[in-house]
């Protein structure tokens, strides 16, 4: 099942330490009294660069001014894989403090040989090591005698929790001040010399080809540098960004195009994902010692629509080429998959391609990070050795980056004669959640498929449970329910290209369930969070929801129109526990008023990011739950721009307060995607709670509250 | 190709260029100010917003022809790391971004509200950074540091 090893094994390294061991790829003293760390994940906005420096200054007793975080790049960094999945505080994290800890005590040894002072006697403060009888030396004074070019060994032992000086504390983030002041931080705002820029050409209806360009219009444009085409791919490269932008429109002027692939009916979205073929798991099965007698069966089916990325920023690369060596700047979550992606593209070996990590805006997942840096390299070939500066627009960002997958939940529970939950059956039906690059054979880069010799489409697929899983995310129960069987459907056709989104199935999986128990506890006349307490048996989740109630002082009296209800997950069922209630008001639209969270993440390492974490992932996910679901007739994308893809705004946004249980002796797990599931829940039964319909499909819209309602007049 | 003639940050500033092309597209390309953000190219967003006289505009959508004349100030006028303005201050104070790419233009709405509404009510702020997206959901923290910087403001 799902519970965590316990903590009794041998020591072994940090999964992250283990893969890339050598103590000089995590941290290299600076001649200026500087310590350059470097770890293989990055920043996404979620300040994951200012937890891992707390970590590195706590470990090593230097001051945090003295900590230079280096952004990763395949020249030098560890190889992390992705930054996703809320791992980063868990696997870098882990890997740096032991990779300190370690460097701490070799640089102990070598001063207490060069002191002639036992290792015991010594000290360190601020990276001075000094000893009794006034002897002192430091990190700095050391470093030409200490070689970091060896490997991590198991056994070291990181500081204990008490004696940690940064950590647990909420220290500001390093990167703000360069945000509100208006820095270039961001990849968009970066220029390097004589930089070209393109833009690339892509056809209205999905995936239809291009059938005949006439390129006149577009070399007319002053600037003009190439126009660039392979098979249905084409761009432009102009001098200027402007000219890029002009001589686009030229080149789509010039464009025919084939009839694209129809699309399904995005009215009746589980009727088409259970209509696919798909390659069935089962994902977990239950026995019951003694099967409980049933009485009665319910089932229920929820959806969740396709969601889209949609980051502020459309994704931005730039590249270079020199001969046959080229060099990639991006914002994507992993440098190394990227890099991966593109030597089977471009049918180089990986040494010739170095690809450096920069600071985009939020990705929440896999968006066209990845795919805007293959465009860059091939508009880039064209450029004589110049760079090229690619920018998507933001239509292109709607519609032709991957999407979280559309999901149809079905469950059903039998239910003996006192209305208890004797068996229960969870089976999804969606497209794989994953889609990433660096993991297939194949490329996973859009470009990829256009070209004139192209690589076949990815179908995406759902990373193994021991990973957290896919679509069956967070589908196997917390609660003792005496047996189950859950069953994951992954589509074997992809229409709409769909891969990794915030939680992945998490949310899908964890609306479905919280909704289906909270009716069964109302058919019950039970309290749903006394309900919930009795069916769990882990403490730490018991906790958050104990904690979250009393904060919400629950149950509110009743008032008209008003609504409250909870939700509750373990991300992943091994991460964050997260619960949470939400406070709505409305009848025909929906608005959330306040929604109180209790959440455990363990130690958390900057509380105060914890806490920015769990606000920003339960105003995504009001935004989802009220607003959200991509478009499209039978030809093409159509919601496209912000008026056709709302987002929550201002005047909507909840009241958020957050409740963090702390930790400290626990190891900490990341707090990105905890929220979403539980608020996409607590609103739900919140919205029966006020109006007595359960909305079973996201989003939680007018015609879907009146159809919920005319399903029980 | 022809010449406008605005104030930019207080200083007189003049453009060579088309006077059709965005003041964005001008002032990160041709001035060098990559502070306002392109986010969607159709005034949508607000990642770019700017001030132009006491008005937070999208300056993806606003032709160079139309501030000839004209005061425009950008989040690189509105403060720097020795002399920060109170909103950004604040910002930091409640670490009020995520991801950030958003904030430079909702500083600049924030910052036209303030000059016309000193003390305003939470509602209020809300309701003139409303055109302004963040998709990280830093909303509830973005609306505490633009009242804690009225506050501070009129503290004086």
């Amino acid at each position: 099942m799902n519970q965590p090893a316990p903590a009794s094994s041998p020591p072994a390294l940090p999964v992250s330490l283990a893969a890339n061991p050598k103590l000089s790829s995590w941290l290299k003293f600076s001649s200026a009294g500087q310590v350059a760390i470097s770890p293989g994940k990055v920043e996404i906005g979620q300040g994951i660069v200012t937890a891992l420096a707390q970590i590195a200054a706590d470990e090593l007793d230097i001051d945090l001014s003295r900590v230079q975080m280096i952004r990763a790049s395949t020249a030098a960094s560890p190889n992390e894989g992705v930054t996703s999945g809320s791992l980063s505080i868990q696997q870098s994290g882990r890997a740096l403090r032991h990779a300190c800890a370690e460097v701490r005590r070799i640089f102990l040894q070598q001063a207490a040989e060069r002191l002639g002072v036992d290792i015991d006697a010594l000290d360190i403060e601020d990276g001075t090591i000094s000893g009794p009888g006034n002897v002192r030396t430091s990190y700095w004074e050391l470093a030409g005698e200490v070689s970091l070019d060896r490997d991590a060994t198991p056994g070291v032992t990181p500081k204990i929790a008490s004696r940690r000086a940064l950590a647990g504390n909420s220290i500001q983030r390093i990167d703000i001040p360069d945000k509100v002041l208006g820095r270039p931080r961001f990849i968009h705002d970066q220029a390097l010399a004589g930089m070209l820029h393109g833009r690339v050409l892509r056809p209205e209806n999905a995936r239809a080809k291009l059938t005949e360009l006439k390129e006149d219009g577009a070399r007319a444009v002053a600037g003009l540098v190439a126009v660039v085409r392979d098979g249905s791919f084409a761009g432009v490269v102009s001098e200027t960004e402007h000219g890029a932008e002009a001589a686009l429109n030229a080149l789509r002027k010039g464009a025919s195009w084939s009839d694209g692939e129809p699309l399904p009916d995005e009215n009746d979205l589980a009727s088409f994902l259970k209509a696919q073929p798909s390659e069935s798991t089962v994902i977990d099965k239950k026995t019951a010692a003694s099967p409980g007698v049933s009485k009665r069966t319910i089932r229920r089916q929820y959806t969740r629509p396709y969601i889209a990325h949609a980051s502020i920023a459309p994704s931005c690369a730039m590249a270079r080429w020199h001969g046959d060596r080229v060099h990639v700047w991006t914002h994507s979550q992993g440098v190394y998959l990227l890099r991966a992606d593109l030597a089977l593209v471009l049918k180089l070996p990986v040494e010739n391609i170095t690809v450096e990590h920069m600071e985009g805006a939020g990705c929440y997942g896999h968006n066209a990070a990845d795919d805007v840096a293959l465009d860059a390299v091939l508009l880039a070939k064209e450029a004589g050795g110049r760079s090229v500066r690619v920018q998507w627009s933001r239509q292109g960002e709607m519609s032709d980056a991957p999407f979280g997958a559309a999901m149809a939940i079905e469950i059903e529970a039998d239910l003996d004669e006192q209305g208890e939950i004797v068996d229960w059956r969870h089976s999804i039906w969606s497209n794989g959640h994953a889609a990433r690059p660096g993991r297939a054979a194949q490329p996973g880069l859009l470009a990829a498929f256009e070209l004139a010799d192209p690589f076949p489409r990815m179908i995406s697929t759902n990373p193994p449970q021991a990973n957290g899983g896919g679509g069956d995310r967070n589908s196997i129960p917390l609660y003792d329910f005496p047996s189950w069987q859950i069953e994951s459907h992954r589509l074997t056709t992809m229409p709409i290209r769909t891969s990794a989104l915030r939680t992945l199935g998490a949310q899908g999986n964890v609306f479905a369930i919280e909704s289906f128990l909270d009716e069964i506890a109302a058919e019950r006349g039970e309290d749903p969070v006394a309900f919930r307490l009795r069916h769990l048996r882990d403490e730490r989740a018991k906790d958050v929801i104990r904690a979250v109630a009393k904060r919400a002082k629950w149950k509110p009296e009743k008032q008209p129109g008003i609504g409250h209800g909870i939700g509750f997950a373990r991300y992943k069922n091994t991460g964050a526990y997260c619960a949470a209630i939400a406070e709505i008001e409305g009848a025909e639209d929906i608005s959330v008023r306040k929604l109180t969270l209790a959440v455990d993440v363990g130690e958390a390492i900057n509380p105060d990011g914890v806490i920015n974490q769990i606000e920003g992932g339960a105003i995504q996910a009001t935004s989802w739950v009220l607003k959200e679901r991509v478009r499209f007739d039978r030809q093409r994308i159509t919601s496209t721009s912000w008026t056709e893809y709302p987002i929550l705004r201002f005047s909507e946004v909840p009241d958020v307060e957050v409740e963090v249980i702390q930790r400290p002796e626990i190891d900490p797990v990341g707090a990105g995607e905890a929220a979403h599931g539980p608020v996409t829940s607590a609103i739900a039964n919140a919205v029966f709670d006020a109006l007595g319909v359960r909305v079973r499909h996201l989003p939680i819209i007018r015609d879907r509250i009146i159809a919920a309602m005319e399903l029980i007049s | 190709m022809s010449s406008v003639r605005f104030r930019l940050n207080g200083a007189e500033t003049e453009v060579d260029a088309d006077p059709d092309r965005s003041l964005l597209d001008i002032l990160r390309r041709q001035l060098g100010m990559t502070g306002p953000h392109f986010g969607c190219g159709a005034g949508e967003c607000g990642a770019c917003n700017v001030i132009i006289g006491d008005h937070a505009v999208s300056a993806c959508d606003t032709p160079l022809w139309s501030v000839a004349g004209k005061d425009v100030t950008t989040i690189e006028g509105l403060g720097t790391s020795e002399r920060a303005h109170p909103l950004q201050r604040a910002f930091i104070a409640e670490q009020a971004l995520q991801c950030g790419y958003c904030v430079s233009g909702i500083l600049m709405s924030a910052a036209a509200l303030l000059k016309r509404n000193p003390s305003p009510t939470d509602r209020e702020v809300k309701e003139a950074l409303d055109r302004n997206l963040c998709r990280c959901g830093s909303h509830n923290r973005m609306v505490r540091a633009v009242l804690r910087a009225a506050e501070e403001m009129a503290a004086g």
